[in-house]
């Protein structure tokens, strides 16, 4: 029995062992590791914990290597004069002979027997002479700057720069404030020359507006003649740039990233789903930018979504209940009140006249208790409304409702919009008599004429903003944003995914789902048992399969697969080829 | 560390009968109260006496004179002399505050100020005198040299709406200083 697994085992050597698994041995300093062929030196760095501060790669852009901030000292072991057989110690490895002049982790693989120090004196040298001719022309600007707080710069300043400058002579001046499209300000002075910016207009926006003029120390970041920065992808750079040479117009001088708090939540503008960062100060949400999510939206999102959250605090949103008057005006009334009074005028039709239309933009648990509701009521009249426009063959999905795969499931029907023809065309003829609208806007995004609701003997309104339809309501139920609840969503591709709360519902604004609740207990007359949205999510995941031993907190701030659509989203699968073709890290 | 037993000291009867001390006491404030009436306390000149002992009579006599260049009033914004609102709103004075004092509305300088390239000025600033500790962190944190501790202490209201100072008023106690690091003028 010589050939036991075992002592097959000690015969091989580690890079037999690695090469077995498609794997190299990579000593990180001093520790040897195991890594996938191919892996990227500053990738190899980062899983075991020692990040290589660097400026201009990004793992989902390709790696030109500009920036050398990455430098770390490499060796490998010592060719073997002819005949003469590698020395190995008691593990099996090679010594290494350290090579005296660095590479950059960014752009080089990691090799068999690789030694890699991510510290010594070379490479702090390296990184001080690096950081030492970046600031040489950078400007004294951190106090007016919008990434200060948030700036590579910054730290690296801190950790690897000399804190007195020893250049005398002036420096370059270089275009300031410097608009090169409607979102995004320009201040070349603070530009470190990384190209992230390029690369992301050209690889993954498919826009290459941005490129570099001017040699040297005069090079000059800037948009192509006649062409101004305008794709719907344009804030990505901001977060990107590791400077403040990219900044949001929107997000300009409005606080500093330094008293703004993260909420993970994700984007409701389409199907998609994307993954969100709130920033809030306060009360007052002040930025929105892209969290990472592989499977949805990789690091990036639309303009138009992004920005899409000045409503939440603006004119039109509705902050106390409303109840309409014997002269038709609206007056501010109570919720208890108001819910009582909507319950019993509901209860004054028969089922069959009252219809309930729900939202596609509504979360699982507003969706589940909606149905709880047209039930109660005894209706079979219950939709949601559609809400399509054109796909951006990036990461906008034609669906611009955020749930209507949840719909779908929770539900449990495969068209959970259909009936709104027929609802419509009820109200016209007057066989439905009374309206419970859920956050939509029946004339806007419905079809619904003004005479159709004016025909209404009821019409009840839960929403967050004023509008046409609010305006017709008898009663008026003011929601929480999106941004100011919890809950849970189904994207296209069959992702659940959360929403968190970020700031606190508006004046005396209701969680949908508690709204909802409380309206069903007004008709039934019953006290309510549900105390928590846990209890709501509890439910679904008690009757409905796809949700099954899931709960709220169990999602995770990367959601979790619940179901397969075949939905592809055209920006990861771009993504994917490019990693394909190793062009990309990812 | 070597442990030290100290004795009680041993009194002798007459300290015991601690009357006699009191007969002293009472004899050294007498002493003052006279030299007081007299107009002849000691130190009196010192501290600006208003002729009745050493006392001070606040507030028709004040000690502004007296202040020295390290006194720590209220905290004031200042321009230079070139008239330029120094205070960039860079927000570091509202994050350092210990008692979260100041109040800050950034805002944008537009672009036909003569003042355009330095982009960013408050659009509000506010520092509740209520909350401030007058602890100077302000000025010793701020890059631009636009915040000054000040030596107005008189800080009375009758509401709280009153002890809130804002911008105008912040510029108002702050006035002008010169001789500060001018880098906006020539590097930019
Ligand atoms: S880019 Fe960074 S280092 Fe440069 S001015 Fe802005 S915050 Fe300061
Ligand atoms: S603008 Fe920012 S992202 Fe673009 S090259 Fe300059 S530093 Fe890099
Ligand atoms: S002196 Fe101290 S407490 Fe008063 S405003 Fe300045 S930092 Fe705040
Ligand atoms: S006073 Fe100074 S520290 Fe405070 S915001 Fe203005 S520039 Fe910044
Ligand atoms: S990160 Fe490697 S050269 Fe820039």
């Amino acid at each position: 029995m010589s050939d036991t697994p075992s002592a097959t085992a000690e015969l091989k050597l580690p890079k037999d062992l690695a090469a077995e698994k498609g794997m190299v041995n990579v000593q990180i300093d001093g520790v040897w590791r195991q890594f996938t062929k191919g892996t990227r030196i500053i990738e190899a760095c980062r899983s075991v914990g020692s990040i290589v501060p660097h400026y201009c790669y990004h793992p989902k852009l390709t790696a030109p290597g500009n920036c050398r901030m990455c430098l770390v000292q490499t060796g490998m072991p010592p060719r073997p004069a002819p005949g003469q057989e590698p020395q190995r110690d008691e593990n099996g490895y090679e010594p290494i002979g350290w090579m005296p002049r660095p590479v950059i982790a960014c752009a080089n693989t990691v090799a068999e027997n690789m030694g890699i120090r991510t510290s010594g004196e070379l490479v702090e040298k390296c990184r001080e002479g690096v950081m030492e001719f970046l600031l040489i022309n950078h400007p004294l600007d951190c106090p007016i700057c919008d990434q200060a707080g948030e700036c590579r710069l910054q730290e690296h300043s801190v950790g690897h720069g000399r804190g007195v400058s020893r250049f005398i002579d002036m420096k370059v001046k270089k275009p300031k404030n410097v608009d090169i499209g409607p979102r995004i300000r320009l201040d070349d002075e603070r530009c470190i020359m990384c190209s992230r910016c390029i690369r992301f207009m050209d690889e993954v926006a498919g826009d290459p507006v941005l490129g570099f003029t001017q040699r040297g120390t005069h090079t000059t970041l800037t948009v192509h003649p006649g062409r101004l920065l305008d794709s719907n992808y344009s804030l990505n750079t901001a977060d990107i740039c590791p400077v403040g040479a990219l900044t949001s117009n929107d997000f300009r001088f409005q606080m500093r990233v330094w008293f703004l708090k993260e909420t993970p939540s994700i984007d409701v503008n389409c199907g998609t789903g994307t993954n969100i960062t709130i920033w809030t100060r306060g009360n007052k949400i002040h930025r929105i930018t892209p969290r990472q999510n592989d499977e949805v939206n990789s690091c990036w999102m639309p303009d138009s979504h992004r920005l899409n959250f000045h409503y939440i605090d603006g004119e039109n949103r509705l902050s106390q209940p409303l109840a309409k008057n014997a002269s038709g005006l609206h007056e501010p009334t109570t919720w208890s009140a108001a819910l009582a009074s909507a319950a019993s005028a509901i209860k004054s039709f028969a089922p069959d006249q009252i219809a309930v239309i729900a939202s596609g933009r509504m979360t699982n648990e507003e969706l589940f208790l909606t149905r709880a509701l047209a039930k109660n009521i005894g209706t079979q009249h219950l939709t949601i409304v559609p809400r399509t426009g054109e796909a951006d063959h990036l990461l906008i999905a034609a669906d611009r409702n955020p749930n209507t795969t949840g719909a779908k499931l929770v539900w449990e029907n495969s068209a959970p919009s259909s009936k709104l023809d027929s609802i419509r065309s009820a109200v016209g003829s007057g066989d439905i008599k009374a309206l419970i609208v859920l956050g939509e806007d029946l004339v806007t995004d419905a079809g619904f004429s003004s005479e159709d609701l004016s025909k209404l003997g009821l019409l009840v309104q839960l929403h967050t903003l004023a509008n046409p339809t609010a305006s017709r309501a008898h009663f008026v139920l003011p929601t929480a944003a999106f941004a100011e609840k919890r809950g849970s969503m189904v994207n296209l591709s069959g992702r659940l995914q959360r929403l968190n709360r970020a700031v606190e519902p508006t004046g005396q604004c209701r969680d949908d789902w508690e709204a909802i609740r409380d309206l069903i207990c007004a008709i039934t007359g019953d006290k309510h048992e549900i105390h928590h949205i846990e209890d709501v999510f509890k439910s679904i995941a008690e009757n409905i399969p796809a949700f099954q031993n899931l709960t709220l907190s169990k999602i995770g701030h990367q959601g979790t697969q619940i179901t397969e659509t075949g939905h592809k989203i055209t920006l990861l699968e771009n993504e994917r080829a490019r990693k394909a073709a190793g062009l990309v890290n990812g | 560390m070597a442990v030290v037993k100290l004795q009680r000291p041993q009194l002798k009867l007459g300290e015991k009968i601690y009357f006699g001390a009191l007969v002293k006491g009472f004899i050294l404030t007498l002493g003052h109260a006279i030299r007081s009436l007299r107009g002849k306390s000691v130190g009196a000149k010192d501290l600006e006496s208003s002729g009745l002992g050493v006392t001070m009579q606040f507030p028709e006599q004040r000690w502004d004179s007296h202040l020295p260049d390290y006194y720590r009033g209220a905290p004031a914004l200042v321009t230079d002399e070139q008239g330029r609102e120094r205070c960039v709103s860079c927000q570091l004075c509202e994050f350092i505050c210990p008692p979260k004092a100041i109040r800050i509305t950034p805002g944008e300088i537009p672009s036909d100020d003569p003042w355009a390239k330095v982009e960013k000025r408050p659009k509000e600033f506010e520092i509740d005198m209520i909350r401030c500790i007058y602890c100077g962190m302000c000025e010793e944190v701020c890059p631009e040299q636009a915040i000054y501790l000040r030596k107005d202490y008189l800080i009375t209201g009758l509401k709280r709406a009153d002890m809130l100072h804002d911008k105008k008023k912040l510029y108002e106690i702050g006035g002008v200083r010169t001789g500060l690091v001018n880098k906006w003028n020539e590097l930019k």
